[in-house]
């Protein structure tokens, strides 16, 4: 009788398949599930637990409630750090953003050197950012530093950029006689000054993004539009911008997310001062954890993380809603 | 591209305006690397001169050396250890990539599709959440604390590696494979010999992206060591800083040799990094 054994034979082969699929994923699950899978677990339980130095208790929603208790100390923070993050988002993001699409559009349209420009752009993105922060110190130095000198020679007086925790609204208002208060004299200098270091950092990454995308919109319909008679701005603003705008999305929420998450930068250049005035949420989570460790911090920390997941994906999502809909997609 | 004799000013004018706008924005950007290397060769009053000397008077190469010879930082040592772990965990990941990601693309095995939607959601869980869970981990059930496997194990593998070379292993024809099985080649023959040599783009900008950022990573290895002699060079760099202090002509020398490297290995692989880059839409 054959079909038996021709039945067995292909079971044999299917289990024989399915041990090699399982051991080609195995080093790659195995590793993913000890170091990305297991710890994600652990942050929600730790959350729920009264944890400083040592493990003292489950906790329920003890944590969760002191970080979004208005009348506590830890609300305070973590409303002051959310504010910080919003100030660093709307700092860096739309200039970035700007830029690296006036960058891409002016390389796409042919210059000469388009290689050589490119290669410029992306250099700061692949260099450590420890190392760039330190020169990025240096300029911004209060008394030797070259930025001072430089708006110096226009008349501005020397500033002290990554210390100065006062706002820049309040500095340019009272410049000109006005008293700003309270949140309306802006983010401070510091967080100014650790923006124009993001922008620098970051601008190559979203040019060369925008470059792939325009790469993707049909040449012909340059040369359709030119032959119907349209202008250089006519072109960009209902062809070039229309069709780019599934890839300004995907770079405005990559970006977003991007920024509200920045966490070494700030680490090495501010640490969160000056007066906790760069102290975004990332930071306010990481001194939480290591620098009050007495006090609870592994439980506080860890539900300051699950709070400003759910803030980011919350954003995220209303991009989608809010803008996902007006993209294009051909 | 059709080019007449004659150009409009306004063409011109045009053309002028974008050339000085692609300038100024090269200048700006490249500033830094420029005021970093010739800072490090001035004089230490050169350096801390007011207004700025935009030009060495003198060019003092000792002070490469000076920094080199700091007696705080081990910089051949923080190197090796740099380029070990670096080419260690890139090595690794490749490996564990690839397996993985043909496993995904091109076997089919029960669970395949929760298994990667797993993988997928954990892009989502942010590092400043699993940072503790990962230290604890490591430093007290492993008990890693201050070595280089505790540098190297976590980054063995990279589901966004995965995911990347899924999709190339997808874009393989099938007709190929259908060719190979009738010549009798498996899995691991038809990976080896065809279907890895077809993605090699693929792979090379993968590596190159995993050896960068191991290259660049600071937060973890600050954490999970201790001695400066297992340290990488992006942690070393710190007590360097504050050992240096103001003398700001051997910090910009110090920032050199750690940027230097990486600018190198870019410039001569630029095309994978910004086509890797651009493919993926990856952001440190």
């Amino acid at each position: 009788m054959p079909a038996p054994s021709r039945l067995d034979a292909r079971r044999r082969r299917i289990l024989f398949e399915h041990i090699e699929a399982y051991l080609f994923v195995l080093p790659a699950v195995i590793l993913v599930g000890v170091f990305d899978v297991l710890p994600g677990f652990a942050a929600f339980l730790m959350s729920l637990t009264r944890w400083g130095i040592i493990y003292e208790r489950f906790a329920g929603l003890d944590n969760y409630r002191a970080v979004l208790d208005p009348a506590g100390a830890r609300f305070e923070q973590f409303m002051n750090s959310l504010g910080v993050t919003v100030w660093y988002v709307l700092l860096t993001v739309p200039i970035e953003m700007f830029l690296a699409l006036v960058i891409a559009v002016v390389l796409y349209q042919g210059t000469s050197g388009r290689g050589a420009y490119r290669v410029v752009y992306f250099m700061p993105y692949i260099t450590s950012v420890v190392a760039a922060a330190l020169v990025f110190e240096w300029m911004f130095d209060a008394n030797f530093g070259l930025l001072n000198w430089a708006i110096g020679l226009v008349g501005i007086p020397a500033q002290e950029w990554l210390r100065e925790p006062d706002g820049v609204f309040g500095m340019i208002g009272s410049a000109f006689g006005l008293e700003l208060q309270g949140w309306m004299t802006g983010p401070s200098l510091a967080l100014v000054a650790v923006s124009i270091f993001t922008v620098w950092h970051f601008i190559g990454f979203q040019t060369v993004i925008f470059l792939a995308g325009l790469t993707n919109v049909d040449r012909e319909l340059y040369e359709a539009a030119r032959i119907d008679g349209a202008g250089e701005r006519q072109i960009f603003l209902r062809i070039t911008l229309p069709l780019l705008s599934p890839t300004i999305f995907f770079v405005l929420v990559l970006a977003t997310v991007g920024a509200m998450r920045s966490f070494s930068q700030i680490f090495v250049l501010t640490n969160g001062g000056p007066l906790d005035t760069t102290r975004n949420v990332p930071m306010l989570i990481f001194q939480t954890f290591f620098e009050r460790t007495a006090v609870n911090g592994i439980g506080l920390g860890a539900a300051m993380s699950f709070i400003f997941v759910l803030i980011v994906v919350a954003i995220t999502i209303f991009q989608f809603r809010v803008l996902g809909r007006r993209v294009f997609y051909g | 591209m059709d080019r007449t004799l004659r150009v409009p000013p306004r063409v011109l004018a045009a053309g002028a305006l974008k050339h000085l706008i692609l300038v100024a924005g090269a200048v700006l950007t490249a500033f830094p690397f420029y005021w970093m290397v010739t800072t490090s060769f001035k004089s230490f009053a050169e350096a801390q001169s007011y207004p700025p000397v935009l030009w060495p008077t003198v060019w003092h190469f000792e002070n490469w050396q000076q920094a080199w010879e700091f007696p705080t930082t081990l910089w051949a040592r923080s190197f090796a250890n740099t380029l070990g772990i670096a080419a260690v965990s890139t090595l690794g990941t490749l490996v564990t990539a690839v397996l993985a990601a043909y496993a995904f693309a091109r076997m089919r095995f029960r669970g395949r599709n929760v298994l990667f939607a797993i993988f997928l959601l954990t892009i989502f869980i942010p590092s400043e959440a699993t940072l503790i869970p990962n230290f604890v981990l490591i430093t007290k059930y492993l008990g890693w604390y201050n070595t280089y496997q505790a540098q190297i194990v976590p980054f063995l593998a990279s589901v966004f590696s995965i995911f990347l070379l899924r999709q190339f292993f997808m874009s393989v024809p099938q007709e190929l494979q259908d060719a190979a099985r009738i010549d009798g080649a498996g899995h691991v023959r038809f990976l080896w010999s065809v279907a890895l040599p077809l993605v090699r783009p693929a792979l090379i900008t993968v590596a190159l992206l995993n050896f960068l950022a191991s290259w660049n990573s600071f937060l973890w290895p600050l954490l999970v060591t201790s001695s400066p002699e297992i340290r990488p060079i992006q942690v070393a760099l710190v007590p360097f800083s504050s050992e240096a202090g103001t003398q700001y002509h051997l910090l910009m020398a110090g920032a050199t040799f750690v940027i230097l490297p990486t600018l190198v290995v870019y410039l001569i692989a630029q095309r994978y990094f910004i086509e890797g880059v651009a493919r993926t839409g990856i952001r440190g």
